[in-house]
């Protein structure tokens, strides 16, 4: 196996792109991708592209040989990737693979997610997939009620609060006013979120993330030839990746993501660190309440901890870890397959120091954590500067 | 959404009387069935069981943007119930005035879920109700 | 002859007050209340039909009659409601409790008397041996016009009555039965349309009277039985006055009525009605007791029954649920918007 560097990244601004369509998307993404990473079309050996419903959204399958073909690619191999919102991440991991396993140098992994051509209970049907079809989606469950179903029961195992809840959208509002690329630059309050509408109670419209348009990709490299492209490549020190079952209902524990926990075990192990070490960390926030559970199963606080730790400020821009600095999905925005690339975009600038306003001070190790579902796919890597 | 004539019928005994299956290899019980026991794997050996009806709200919401398809019905309250056999089981808790809470015991009841305009197919289904 | 092994009842939560009709449509509540007997009328949930409240009755009878379900040998869903105009309720419901494939089912219209003719049509399959156990249900979703007279008394219930020739399980003998039959257009419905029509005034006198005093005095004739002779009788309840004043007619006290006359509370559930006053009948009937059953359907005919209460009714009460516990449990008010919400009468297009 080679160690893999992150050689170049690109995003494309998140929110409602009414102008861009799938390919513009993936065209912007891709293009800044190659010119930070300085490489050509032509020297792209194979492509991985992330998408997660774009049959549902635009009507368009195959996305990842139409992303080769808009970047000029030529006739090299693309794969989709669809893993739910999971569907970046874990074409970030195939990539790795791919270049890890020697089969290919230079690799393209995209993500892209047109969402705003469909009315908002069109994207709630298509988003609905990511659960158990026959048993959820039929009955009308949709993901805000997953993730509510997860919310009450955390509330009634470990005093968590509304406004607990609320001030994780409020710190990730925060840090997307410092980001260029986020949907949502715009602070918020406690307040504002508890006075939101219910979605599905404890959930309310601040807690959610957005439905958004928008793209990502990066270019991975063998690290021993990867300052040919880059002066600050940035290693993957491990990519790990855990399944869990669909159904909600199925899970041994409601209160926990055990793929997660599991898929963070095993890149502590890869990567020979503990949570401890981790400066910055982009982590799935697609509900407030995901946050909350991210930062325990990640091992970052004790389980029931960590609301509070969050309410504090703990994980506040320069906190005791950083977390969502480019906002997350909650004030960055969720273009779904692109999330989990955008994630890994977002961790390069902080481990180079190109982070600008929202720089995490002194960031060494940066770590990635995109999932899939209410929880059935768990994507993290984490990642280290290697110049 | 998966509604047609084929992905109803296939469903009716689970849908319509919770019938389930338990391994014998294991005694873990499962609603919905499963061809695969999740603990036993290949050598789960998978019978029929009808659970009966009785649980108690594990966790409970109440949707108010629903899908298309449920348009018509928000807000719904939505529940994962511990069925008294062991499984948990999301479902609809239907509104009778009892305020669902954790720990709340409920009962399926025979109700329809989901009706395709005038002229398509019905979709009954078990709800629970709060007792 | 046949007898009932067990029944069961099911009445929507939801109920609906004469004075909040009368008040849309400026009518006096209180001449309607007195002059229909009637205070208030049950109405199904948004996720209710004529079949999920046959299942959950069909349920309540397996229970109580303490078979299997795939003892029953044939299923007649009677109702003027079915969900569909094509496709069983009947097949709804044998798969709603798990009665397996090998049984007769068929769907039965004939107003408000369908549920008492498959009563008679079960009879008939178990005392020529060709069935063991067989059950008749009459539910419905009864829908009266907005503004019209019915709509103060067309409600929602279902009763489920199981028959056998079982000696240990029966818990009431039909000690005769007969029917009155005659082409009478007080009351109809045409394919399509959304709510019945009905002829006024016609539909008492040569409808309900003629058509109740036929089949009962017809029964009296063939059992030389008289109406002192019955412990409790149940005359179709259109409303709360009708089935008082045929009661009067025919010779019954008020008091013979009192037990089984529902609609006063629940409305008139249609092919449920003189099911579910047999069956409140039941709940309190002493062994030995004898109770006289008339249905009527419009167009028209009506089912008389004679029915004598075995020593087994005491010890099957285990498993039953009483109808008034039903009508009492989680018993909510909705107004006039929120029923028509629950019809589905509020166009969005």
């Amino acid at each position: 196996m080679r160690d893999v560097a992150i050689v170049g990244v690109g995003l494309t601004r998140f929110g409602e792109r009414w102008n861009s369509g799938l390919k513009e998307l993936m065209a912007e993404a891709g293009l800044a991708a190659l010119e930070d990473a300085s490489v050509s079309s032509r020297d792209v050996e194979m492509l991985y592209g992330g998408t997660m419903a774009s049959g549902k959204f635009v009507g368009q399958e195959h996305t990842a040989a139409l992303m080769a073909d808009q970047l000029g690619f030529s006739n090299i191999p693309a794969v989709r990737i669809e893993n739910a919102c999971a569907s970046g991440g874990s074409a970030l991991r195939q990539g790795y693979i791919a270049v890890a396993s020697g089969i290919h140098d230079v690799v393209v992994v995209g993500g892209v997610e047109k969402m705003t051509d469909v009315t908002a209970s069109e994207a709630t049907t298509a988003l609905g997939g990511a659960g158990d079809q026959e048993w959820e989606l039929f009955q009308g469950i949709t993901f805000p009620g997953l993730y509510a179903l997860i919310a009450k029961r955390h509330m009634f195992e470990y005093g968590t609060t509304e406004e607990q809840m609320a001030s994780v959208a409020v710190k990730n509002h925060e840090n997307a006013c410092k980001n260029q690329f986020a949907q949502f630059r715009k602070s918020l309050t406690v307040d504002e979120v508890m006075r939101s509408k219910v979605v599905s109670d404890p959930l309310k419209l601040l807690d959610c993330s957005p439905i958004s348009d928008g793209a990502a990709a990066v270019v991975l490299a063998p690290l021993e030839t990867a300052k040919k492209y880059n002066d600050t490549p940035i290693k993957i020190m491990a990519s790990a990746q855990a399944s869990d079952t669909l159904r909600l209902a199925d899970r041994e524990k409601l209160t926990e993501l055990k793929a997660t926990k599991l898929a963070a075990q095993n890149a502590y192990k890869q990567a020979k660190v503990t949570a401890k070490d981790i400066d910055v960390v982009e982590v799935h926030d697609c509900f407030t309440i995901a946050e909350i559970l991210a930062m325990e199963d990640l091992g970052i606080y004790q389980k029931g901890k960590a609301a509070k730790a969050i309410a504090d400020g703990e994980t506040a821009l320069n906190g005791k870890v950083s977390v969502n600095t480019s906002g997350g999905l909650k004030g960055c925005g969720h273009p779904v397959g692109a999330t989990g690339v955008k994630q890994a975009a977002e961790i390069v600038w902080q481990l180079r120091g190109e982070a600008k306003d929202r720089q995490v001070k002194d960031a060494e190790i940066g770590m990635t954590h995109n999932v899939g579902g209410s929880g059935a796919t768990a994507v993290v890597h984490i990642y280290k500067r290697a110049d | 959404m998966e509604r047609s004539s084929s992905s109803l019928w296939r469903k009716i005994r689970a849908r319509y009387n919770l019938v389930g299956n338990v391994c014998e290899n294991c005694s873990t019980a499962y609603f919905p069935p499963r061809i695969v026991c999740r603990k036993c794997g290949r050598k789960s050996k998978m019978e029929e069981k009808r659970f009966n009806g009785d649980g108690e709200i594990f966790s409970f919401t109440k949707i108010r943007v629903p899908p298309d398809t449920f348009k018509d019905e928000a807000p719904y309250f939505i529940g994962i119930i511990k069925l008294k056999e062991g499984p948990m089981v999301e479902g609809h808790i239907i509104d009778n005035g009892v305020e669902p809470e954790i720990g709340g015991k409920v009962r399926a009841q025979f109700r329809k879920m989901y009706v395709e305009g005038d002229e398509g197919l019905i979709y009954y289904h078990y709800k629970f109700e709060p007792l | 002859m046949a007898g009932i092994v067990g029944y069961g009842v099911h009445i929507p939560i939801y109920r609906i007050k004469v004075e909040d009709i009368a008040k849309v449509w400026s009518e006096d509540a209180e001449s309607i209340k007195k002059g229909l007997n009637i205070r208030e009328k049950s109405v199904p949930g948004k996720d209710e039909d004529a079949a999920t409240i046959a299942v959950e009755a069909a349920r309540r009878a397996i229970r109580h009659a303490g078979i299997d379900a795939t003892e029953l040998g044939a299923l007649y869903a009677g109702s003027e409601s079915h969900p569909y105009a094509v496709k069983p309720t009947a097949t709804v419901v044998s798969a709603g409790i798990e009665a397996g494939n090998k049984l007769m089912v068929a769907d039965l219209e004939f107003a408000c008397k369908a549920g008492t003719a498959g009563m008679q049509m079960i009879m008939g399959l178990i005392d020529s041996g060709m069935i063991r156990y067989g059950m008749a249900i009459g539910t419905d979703t009864s829908q009266g016009r907005p503004g019209d007279a019915l709509e103060y008394t067309a409600s929602a219930g279902g009763a489920a009555f199981i028959l056998g020739k079982d000696k240990n399980g029966i818990i009431a003998n039909v000690v005769k039965t007969v029917s009155f039959t005659s082409d009478t257009p007080d009351f109809w419905r045409r394919e399509g349309a959304s709510f019945p029509s009905h002829g006024g005034r016609f539909t008492g006198e040569p409808g309900y009277f003629r058509h109740i005093t036929g089949a009962t005095k017809l029964l009296f004739e063939e059992t030389g039985m008289k109406p002192s002779d019955f412990d409790y009788a149940v005359f179709h309840q259109p409303n709360g006055k009708f089935p008082k004043m045929v009661a009067a007619q025919l010779g019954f006290t008020e008091k013979q009525i009192e037990r089984g006359l529902m609609t006063p509370i629940i409305g008139n559930t249609y092919s449920g009605s003189s099911l579910i006053g047999l069956a409140a009948t039941l709940d309190v009937a002493k062994p030995g007791q004898k109770i006289l059953v008339t249905s009527f359907g419009s167009g028209a005919g009506s089912d008389s029954f004679a029915i004598e209460v075995t020593d087994n009714i005491d010890s099957k009460r285990k498993n039953l649920e009483k109808v008034m516990d039903i009508v009492e449990r989680h018993k909510t008010y909705i107004d006039y918007s929120a029923y028509l919400k629950n019809r589905g009468s509020i166009r969005k297009t």
